[in-house]
């Protein structure tokens, strides 16, 4: 059989087979049914199309959408940078339970972790009792949600630089005078900003499309506290999937944006890898 | 919220790392990662199991051993029976495509494997709905053929393997990558043939990526809440996996009957963590 230019010689077998495999595998499972997002957005009038997606209502979720989204990515960068921090550099008692432990975000289902999180804020709840502010059922409330959602990003991206850093550079820039805070700031915040970035932007992509673990502290009310995707579904629930499928197709594109974004930052991290 | 950690041992254990921060900025710096800890996860997870026992065993013995939540669990399980194998077997034959030849649009498939995760769980949901509703693509085929897809099990199913097929594929990949082709290329050169060397060479060099790929996997199929939700019709006994069980009971304020089965998932989810660290421990030995 005569080889196709664009792929390189291999000896080993089984090429067909695989990409055939998987390239039907993504496109029916994958690459059709998001088409039919676009495929149905198209068949909408522009005119349509923007008045559903403009609407005050729609505008209001993407505000809230993207605040807690930042407010808890921003939350995230922080503590995860501490935590990573901590977990690297000291030991103390139960340190490995600890590391174990930072990933049940992504092993408990969303709805286990949303109803918990309501129990606790509510006013009466454990920790909702000790607050004079309202945290349930207010953006607040959202904003814990999808810092729960998104801890093991940040954590995940920059404990691993810390883990390769150079002890050397650190000391060096010490014995060269620099102060502790200047150290930090000039020799390991540069170090771990690629991986740190990387970790907002995946717990940033997490949160604006969370949907189980905010539905339940959310309250759900129109203008205030309807997150996007929870929009779409109450049009679902209205048999208006002209309006959900709009809605949609602005989230899918900012998806996509945020996915390349993504992918320019961990090309970066990889390259500030193979440097150090 | 600072006062619940042991802070005595921070001086002993600090021989090890030689960190060079003072003891005082150290306690503060651990003090303050744990304490955010403990409200974020450990809270949460305390507060599951003690509300799943509030109402004592009875009532606890009596959620999880309902009808409709025997149910789900079942139905949960039948969905992760059929949606791990499919997407390991994807994520075995996406990575040997992917790091064992050299083709143009790789990394676009890269990028494509990549989508579900970006994706909000509402709208992986959504997409079924619009191929297999009454108005969608295949609607009118459906109907004709009398076939249930949506508000019915294969479409919990199709939702499910949806937003879980990147799992095993984006463990694998970055494996098998750095493993390279020298070993199957040896094995071959020695006469063995394509399917004898991906048992015998291949799947023993990546049996603890694979597994930590599954688990994951599981997981996330057992936990699916947002696209299962939209494609599933909520119909008691037939459509409700666990998480839209725990749902409904919340929502109809049978709070202890909730936290019961939020509890069995939690356990779960414990589980899921210890055997990840056994695994990733596993493949650090073996290199």
């Amino acid at each position: 059989m005569a080889k196709k230019k664009w792929k390189k010689h291999s000896i080993l077998p089984g090429f067909g087979l695989s990409l055939g495999f998987t390239t039907l595998y993504v496109s029916l499972l994958v690459l059709l049914p998001l088409a039919m997002i676009f495929v149905n957005t198209a068949s909408m009038s522009w005119a349509d199309f923007w008045a559903t997606v403009t609407e005050p209502r729609v505008v209001a979720s993407y505000k809230l959408s993207f605040g807690a989204a930042f407010a808890a990515a921003c939350i995230n960068v922080v503590f995860g940078v501490l935590i990573a921090w901590v977990l690297v550099r000291y030991s103390f008692p139960g340190k490995r339970v600890i590391d174990g432990l930072v990933d049940l975000p992504f092993a408990l289902p969303t709805a286990v972790a949303g109803i918990a999180l309501t129990t606790l804020y509510a006013e009466t709840g454990w920790v909702g009792q000790f607050l004079s502010f309202k945290v349930a059922f207010t953006p607040i409330g959202i904003t814990i949600a999808l810092t729960f959602i998104g801890l093991p990003f940040v954590v995940r991206m920059v404990q691993p630089v810390l883990q390769n850093f150079d002890q050397e550079t650190k000391e060096a820039s010490a014995i060269l005078g620099a102060s502790r805070l200047q150290t930090f700031v000039k020799v390991i915040v540069p170090e771990i900003l690629p991986a740190a970035l990387t970790g907002f932007a995946l717990a940033f992509a997490r949160a604006l499309g969370e949907y189980g673990s905010v539905v339940f502290i959310a309250g759900n009310m129109p203008m205030k506290t309807e997150i996007t995707p929870l929009l779409i579904m109450t049009k679902l629930e209205q048999y208006d999937y002209e309006g959900a499928t709009a809605i949609a197709a602005v989230m899918l594109v900012i998806s996509f944006v945020l996915l390349l974004f993504i992918n320019g930052l961990q090309w970066w991290t990889n390259r500030k890898f193979a440097h150090s | 919220m600072a006062g619940h950690i042991p802070l005595s041992y921070v001086g002993k254990s600090s021989g090890k790392k030689s960190a060079e921060e003072p003891l005082a900025i150290r306690v503060l710096l651990i003090s303050v990662a744990l304490s955010f800890l403990f409200l974020f996860l450990l809270l949460p997870l305390l507060a599951i199991f003690i509300k799943a026992f509030e109402q004592g065993m009875g009532l606890y013995i009596a959620s999880i051993t309902d009808p409709d939540a025997l149910s789900a669990i079942k139905l949960t399980l039948l969905v992760v029976v059929l949606t791990v194998p499919l997407n390991a077997l994807f994520g075995i034959a996406a990575a040997w495509a992917i790091t064992k030849f050299d083709f143009k649009g790789k990394s676009i498939l890269i990028t494509i494997i990549d989508l579900p995760f970006a994706i909000s769980p509402v709208i992986a949901g959504l997409v079924f709905v619009l191929l297999f509703s009454s108005h969608g693509l295949f609607g009118d085929f459906l109907f004709e053929h009398d076939i249930k897809i949506l508000f019915a099990v294969p479409g919990i199913v199709l939702a499910t393997l949806f937003v879980t097929f990147p799992f095993v594929a984006r463990e694998l990949i970055p494996l098998m990558q750095s493993q390279g082709s020298a070993e199957e290329e040896a094995s071959l050169t020695l006469g063995a043939n394509g399917w004898k060397t991906f048992w015998l060479v291949t799947l023993p060099n990546i049996k603890w990526g694979l597994l930590y790929g599954v688990i994951l996997c599981n997981a996330r199929a057992v936990g699916e809440f947002g696209a299962v939700s939209v494609v599933s019709g909520h119909i008691r006994g037939l459509t409700n996996t666990m998480p839209l069980h725990i749902e409904i009971l919340y929502n109809e304020y049978q709070f202890s009957a909730a936290f019961a089965v939020a509890s069995l998932m939690s356990i779960l989810a414990i589980v899921t963590l210890i055997l990840k660290n056994i695994v990733e421990w596993k493949a650090g030995e073996h290199g």
